[in-house]
Protein backbone atom coordinates (compact mmCIF):
# COMPACT_ATOMS: atom_id res chain seq x y z
CA UNK A 1 0.00 0.00 0.00
CA UNK A 2 2.92 2.09 0.10
CA UNK A 3 2.27 3.24 -3.34
CA UNK A 4 -1.20 4.44 -2.35
CA UNK A 5 0.74 7.63 -1.23
CA UNK A 6 1.47 8.53 -5.18
CA UNK A 7 -1.59 8.13 -6.36
CA UNK A 8 -3.24 10.56 -3.83
CA UNK A 9 -0.53 12.54 -5.06
CA UNK A 10 -1.21 12.20 -8.13
CA UNK A 11 -4.95 12.80 -8.01
CA UNK A 12 -4.33 16.12 -6.78
CA UNK A 13 -1.87 17.43 -9.53
CA UNK A 14 -4.81 16.03 -11.82
CA UNK A 15 -6.95 18.38 -10.40
CA UNK A 16 -4.57 21.40 -10.53
CA UNK A 17 -3.84 20.47 -13.89
CA UNK A 18 -7.28 20.66 -14.84
CA UNK A 19 -8.57 23.00 -13.32
CA UNK A 20 -5.96 25.55 -14.56
CA UNK A 21 -6.35 24.22 -17.97
CA UNK A 22 -2.90 23.78 -18.77
CA UNK A 23 -3.89 20.03 -20.09
CA UNK A 24 -6.09 22.30 -22.96
CA UNK A 25 -5.95 21.79 -26.63
CA UNK A 26 -6.78 25.31 -26.92
CA UNK A 27 -4.58 27.15 -24.26
CA UNK A 28 -1.20 25.46 -25.51
CA UNK A 29 -2.53 26.74 -29.09
CA UNK A 30 -2.74 30.61 -27.26
CA UNK A 31 0.47 30.04 -25.47
CA UNK A 32 2.55 28.89 -28.89
CA UNK A 33 0.86 32.23 -31.09
CA UNK A 34 1.49 34.38 -28.06
CA UNK A 35 -2.38 35.12 -27.23
CA UNK A 36 -2.22 34.88 -23.57
CA UNK A 37 -0.05 34.49 -20.90
CA UNK A 38 -1.72 31.91 -18.86
CA UNK A 39 0.59 29.34 -19.43
CA UNK A 40 3.61 31.29 -19.25
CA UNK A 41 2.32 32.64 -15.79
CA UNK A 42 1.60 28.95 -14.67
CA UNK A 43 4.71 27.61 -15.40
CA UNK A 44 6.36 30.32 -14.29
CA UNK A 45 5.11 30.99 -11.22
CA UNK A 46 5.42 27.31 -10.73
CA UNK A 47 9.53 27.62 -11.01
CA UNK A 48 9.50 30.26 -8.62
CA UNK A 49 7.70 28.80 -5.39
CA UNK A 50 10.12 25.26 -6.64
CA UNK A 51 13.18 27.42 -7.05
CA UNK A 52 12.74 28.91 -3.64
CA UNK A 53 11.30 25.80 -1.63
CA UNK A 54 14.13 24.38 -2.85
CA UNK A 55 17.15 26.94 -1.78
CA UNK A 56 15.48 26.74 1.44
CA UNK A 57 15.72 23.27 1.34
CA UNK A 58 19.31 22.81 0.79
CA UNK A 59 20.10 25.42 3.41
CA UNK A 60 18.18 24.09 5.91
CA UNK A 61 19.15 20.78 5.63
CA UNK A 62 15.82 19.15 5.69
CA UNK A 63 15.29 15.40 5.48
CA UNK A 64 12.89 13.38 4.22
CA UNK A 65 9.78 12.47 6.50
CA UNK A 66 11.09 9.03 6.87
CA UNK A 67 14.64 10.50 8.14
CA UNK A 68 16.88 10.06 4.56
CA UNK A 69 18.65 12.47 3.03
CA UNK A 70 17.06 13.90 0.17
CA UNK A 71 18.33 12.49 -2.95
CA UNK A 72 18.21 15.08 -5.81
CA UNK A 73 20.53 16.21 -8.62
CA UNK A 74 20.49 17.59 -11.94
CA UNK A 75 20.38 15.52 -15.20
CA UNK A 76 23.41 14.70 -17.12
CA UNK A 77 22.90 16.93 -20.63
CA UNK A 78 23.78 15.45 -23.86
CA UNK A 79 22.71 16.31 -27.44
CA UNK A 80 19.16 14.59 -26.93
CA UNK A 81 18.49 17.84 -24.69
CA UNK A 82 18.13 19.90 -27.60
CA UNK A 83 17.50 17.62 -30.56
CA UNK A 84 14.65 15.40 -28.22
CA UNK A 85 13.40 18.61 -26.90
CA UNK A 86 12.31 19.98 -30.14
CA UNK A 87 10.73 16.84 -31.38
CA UNK A 88 8.55 16.94 -28.33
CA UNK A 89 7.62 20.25 -28.74
CA UNK A 90 6.15 19.66 -31.96
CA UNK A 91 4.09 16.76 -30.35
CA UNK A 92 2.88 19.74 -27.53
CA UNK A 93 1.62 21.92 -30.33
CA UNK A 94 0.09 19.22 -32.22
CA UNK A 95 -1.69 17.15 -29.47
CA UNK A 96 -1.89 20.09 -26.88
CA UNK A 97 -0.52 17.89 -24.43
CA UNK A 98 2.50 16.82 -22.54
CA UNK A 99 2.75 14.00 -21.05
CA UNK A 100 0.98 14.76 -17.63
CA UNK A 101 -1.59 16.54 -18.80
CA UNK A 102 -2.13 13.28 -21.51
CA UNK A 103 -3.23 11.37 -19.04
CA UNK A 104 -5.38 14.28 -17.51
CA UNK A 105 -7.31 14.88 -20.23
CA UNK A 106 -7.87 10.89 -20.48
CA UNK A 107 -9.32 11.35 -17.22
CA UNK A 108 -11.24 14.72 -17.94
CA UNK A 109 -13.28 12.50 -20.78
CA UNK A 110 -12.02 13.49 -23.56
CA UNK A 111 -11.03 9.84 -25.08
CA UNK A 112 -9.17 10.92 -28.67
CA UNK A 113 -6.38 10.99 -26.22
CA UNK A 114 -5.97 7.56 -25.51
CA UNK A 115 -4.41 7.73 -29.33
CA UNK A 116 -1.55 10.03 -27.76
CA UNK A 117 -0.91 7.90 -24.82
CA UNK A 118 -0.75 5.01 -27.51
CA UNK A 119 1.64 7.38 -29.82
CA UNK A 120 3.78 8.08 -26.66
CA UNK A 121 4.20 4.60 -25.71
CA UNK A 122 5.15 4.02 -28.73
CA UNK A 123 7.51 6.48 -29.37
CA UNK A 124 9.16 5.67 -25.69
CA UNK A 125 9.60 2.33 -27.58
CA UNK A 126 11.20 3.84 -30.73
CA UNK A 127 13.77 5.86 -28.99
CA UNK A 128 14.65 3.05 -26.44
CA UNK A 129 15.10 0.46 -29.99
CA UNK A 130 17.46 3.06 -31.76
CA UNK A 131 19.10 5.25 -29.50
CA UNK A 132 22.29 3.47 -29.87
CA UNK A 133 22.26 5.31 -33.47
CA UNK A 134 21.37 8.38 -31.99
CA UNK A 135 23.64 11.44 -31.38
CA UNK A 136 23.84 11.64 -27.25
CA UNK B 1 -15.29 29.25 -2.28
CA UNK B 2 -16.63 30.09 -5.64
CA UNK B 3 -13.54 30.23 -7.93
CA UNK B 4 -13.06 26.27 -7.38
CA UNK B 5 -15.81 25.67 -9.91
CA UNK B 6 -14.08 28.06 -12.18
CA UNK B 7 -10.87 28.26 -13.94
CA UNK B 8 -8.00 28.40 -11.46
CA UNK B 9 -5.99 32.08 -12.06
CA UNK B 10 -2.03 31.32 -12.71
CA UNK B 11 -1.08 32.86 -9.23
CA UNK B 12 -3.16 29.88 -7.93
CA UNK B 13 -2.32 26.95 -9.75
CA UNK B 14 1.45 27.76 -10.33
CA UNK B 15 2.30 27.94 -6.73
CA UNK B 16 0.41 24.94 -6.45
CA UNK B 17 2.41 23.10 -9.10
CA UNK B 18 5.51 24.73 -8.00
CA UNK B 19 4.53 22.91 -3.91
CA UNK B 20 5.12 19.63 -5.82
CA UNK B 21 8.78 19.74 -5.98
CA UNK B 22 9.71 20.25 -2.36
CA UNK B 23 6.51 18.48 -0.88
CA UNK B 24 6.91 15.12 -3.12
CA UNK B 25 10.69 15.03 -1.91
CA UNK B 26 10.10 15.54 1.55
CA UNK B 27 7.12 13.21 1.48
CA UNK B 28 8.67 10.59 -0.54
CA UNK B 29 11.97 11.20 -1.57
CA UNK B 30 11.37 10.80 -5.50
CA UNK B 31 12.14 14.02 -8.08
CA UNK B 32 8.85 14.90 -9.77
CA UNK B 33 8.50 13.67 -13.20
CA UNK B 34 6.48 11.91 -15.54
CA UNK B 35 7.50 11.06 -19.07
CA UNK B 36 9.34 7.74 -18.09
CA UNK B 37 5.96 6.22 -17.11
CA UNK B 38 5.69 5.37 -21.07
CA UNK B 39 8.41 3.23 -20.77
CA UNK B 40 6.74 1.43 -17.97
CA UNK B 41 3.45 1.19 -19.87
CA UNK B 42 6.02 0.09 -23.12
CA UNK B 43 7.71 -2.58 -20.34
CA UNK B 44 3.68 -3.90 -19.27
CA UNK B 45 2.81 -4.61 -23.14
CA UNK B 46 5.91 -6.23 -23.90
CA UNK B 47 7.38 -9.72 -22.70
CA UNK B 48 10.05 -9.43 -19.57
CA UNK B 49 13.12 -10.56 -21.77
CA UNK B 50 12.98 -6.85 -23.66
CA UNK B 51 12.42 -5.17 -20.72
CA UNK B 52 16.41 -4.60 -20.58
CA UNK B 53 15.96 -1.94 -23.55
CA UNK B 54 14.50 0.22 -21.39
CA UNK B 55 17.16 0.69 -18.63
CA UNK B 56 14.29 1.21 -16.12
CA UNK B 57 15.11 3.09 -13.13
CA UNK B 58 12.69 1.21 -10.42
CA UNK B 59 14.01 3.46 -7.60
CA UNK B 60 14.01 6.88 -9.65
CA UNK B 61 10.53 5.92 -11.50
CA UNK B 62 8.65 2.76 -10.49
CA UNK B 63 6.09 5.00 -8.83
CA UNK B 64 5.12 7.35 -11.89
CA UNK B 65 2.80 4.42 -12.98
CA UNK B 66 0.67 5.14 -9.98
CA UNK B 67 1.11 8.98 -9.93
CA UNK B 68 -0.16 8.73 -13.52
CA UNK B 69 -3.31 6.83 -12.75
CA UNK B 70 -4.30 9.49 -9.64
CA UNK B 71 -3.00 12.16 -12.26
CA UNK B 72 -6.47 10.36 -14.32
CA UNK B 73 -8.59 10.06 -11.50
CA UNK B 74 -7.80 13.78 -10.30
CA UNK B 75 -8.98 14.96 -13.62
CA UNK B 76 -11.99 12.64 -13.73
CA UNK B 77 -12.97 14.51 -9.95
CA UNK B 78 -12.22 18.28 -11.45
CA UNK B 79 -14.01 17.72 -14.47
CA UNK B 80 -16.90 15.49 -12.57
CA UNK B 81 -17.11 17.71 -9.43
CA UNK B 82 -15.27 20.94 -9.77
CA UNK B 83 -16.45 22.30 -12.65
CA UNK B 84 -19.57 24.79 -12.89
CA UNK B 85 -19.36 24.49 -16.49
CA UNK B 86 -18.08 21.89 -19.22
CA UNK B 87 -14.91 22.92 -20.65
CA UNK B 88 -13.47 21.37 -23.68
CA UNK B 89 -9.63 20.20 -23.50
CA UNK B 90 -9.45 19.16 -27.27
CA UNK B 91 -11.25 20.89 -30.69
CA UNK B 92 -14.06 18.96 -32.06
CA UNK B 93 -11.55 17.80 -35.03
CA UNK B 94 -9.66 15.31 -32.61
CA UNK B 95 -13.10 13.49 -32.52
CA UNK B 96 -12.65 11.75 -36.14
CA UNK B 97 -10.76 8.53 -37.65
CA UNK B 98 -7.87 11.42 -39.24
CA UNK B 99 -7.80 13.32 -35.60
CA UNK B 100 -6.99 10.28 -33.60
CA UNK B 101 -3.95 9.69 -36.23
CA UNK B 102 -3.07 12.83 -35.87
CA UNK B 103 -2.84 12.88 -32.20
CA UNK B 104 -1.18 9.37 -32.44
CA UNK B 105 1.78 10.36 -34.13
CA UNK B 106 1.60 13.58 -32.29
CA UNK B 107 2.30 10.87 -29.38
CA UNK B 108 5.12 9.36 -31.02
CA UNK B 109 6.82 12.67 -30.97
CA UNK B 110 6.09 13.39 -27.40
CA UNK B 111 6.98 10.17 -26.62
CA UNK B 112 10.18 10.02 -28.37
CA UNK B 113 11.42 13.30 -27.55
CA UNK B 114 10.96 13.60 -24.15
CA UNK B 115 12.93 10.45 -23.91
CA UNK B 116 15.36 11.00 -25.90
CA UNK B 117 15.67 14.66 -23.96
CA UNK B 118 14.98 12.56 -20.69
CA UNK B 119 12.37 14.33 -19.35
CA UNK B 120 9.20 16.52 -19.97
CA UNK B 121 7.46 19.62 -18.70
CA UNK B 122 7.74 17.95 -15.30
CA UNK B 123 10.53 16.75 -14.64
CA UNK B 124 12.36 19.14 -16.97
CA UNK B 125 10.74 22.58 -16.88
CA UNK B 126 9.38 22.25 -13.12
CA UNK B 127 11.61 20.11 -11.05
CA UNK B 128 15.04 20.89 -13.20
CA UNK B 129 14.76 24.31 -13.07
CA UNK B 130 13.54 24.70 -9.81
CA UNK B 131 17.24 22.84 -9.14
CA UNK B 132 18.70 25.54 -10.96
CA UNK B 133 19.60 22.94 -13.73
CA UNK B 134 21.62 24.13 -16.84
CA UNK B 135 20.65 21.46 -18.69
CA UNK B 136 17.12 21.40 -17.67
CA UNK B 137 17.08 25.31 -18.97
CA UNK B 138 18.65 23.95 -22.45
CA UNK B 139 15.77 21.11 -22.41
CA UNK B 140 13.12 23.66 -21.77
CA UNK B 141 14.15 26.59 -24.07
CA UNK B 142 14.35 23.62 -26.59
CA UNK B 143 10.51 22.33 -26.11
CA UNK B 144 9.40 25.93 -26.85
CA UNK B 145 11.48 26.32 -30.20
CA UNK B 146 9.90 22.81 -31.35
CA UNK B 147 6.32 24.29 -30.20
CA UNK B 148 6.76 27.54 -31.86
CA UNK B 149 8.33 26.65 -34.85
CA UNK B 150 5.37 23.87 -35.37
CA UNK B 151 2.58 26.58 -34.76
CA UNK B 152 4.45 29.25 -37.00
CA UNK B 153 4.21 26.58 -39.77
CA UNK B 154 0.97 24.94 -39.29
CA UNK B 155 -0.44 29.20 -39.51
CA UNK B 156 1.71 30.00 -42.64
CA UNK B 157 0.55 26.88 -44.32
Amino acid sequence: MKNFIYIVFGILFGIILTKSEVISWFRIQSMFQFQEAHMYLVIGAGVVVGAISMQIIKRSKIKSLSGEELEYKGKQYHKGFIIGGIIFGFGWAITGACPGPIFAQIGAGEYPALATMAGATVGAFLYHSTKSKLPH
Amino acid sequence: MEWVFETWNWYIAGPLIGLFVPVLLIVTNKMLGISSSFEHLCMMLLPREKHSIFNFNWKDSGWKIYFVIGIMIGAYIATKFLSSTDVPFLPHHYYSWSGMVTLFVGGILVGFGTRYANGCTSGHSIFGLSILSSASLKATVSFFIGGLIYTAFSYFL
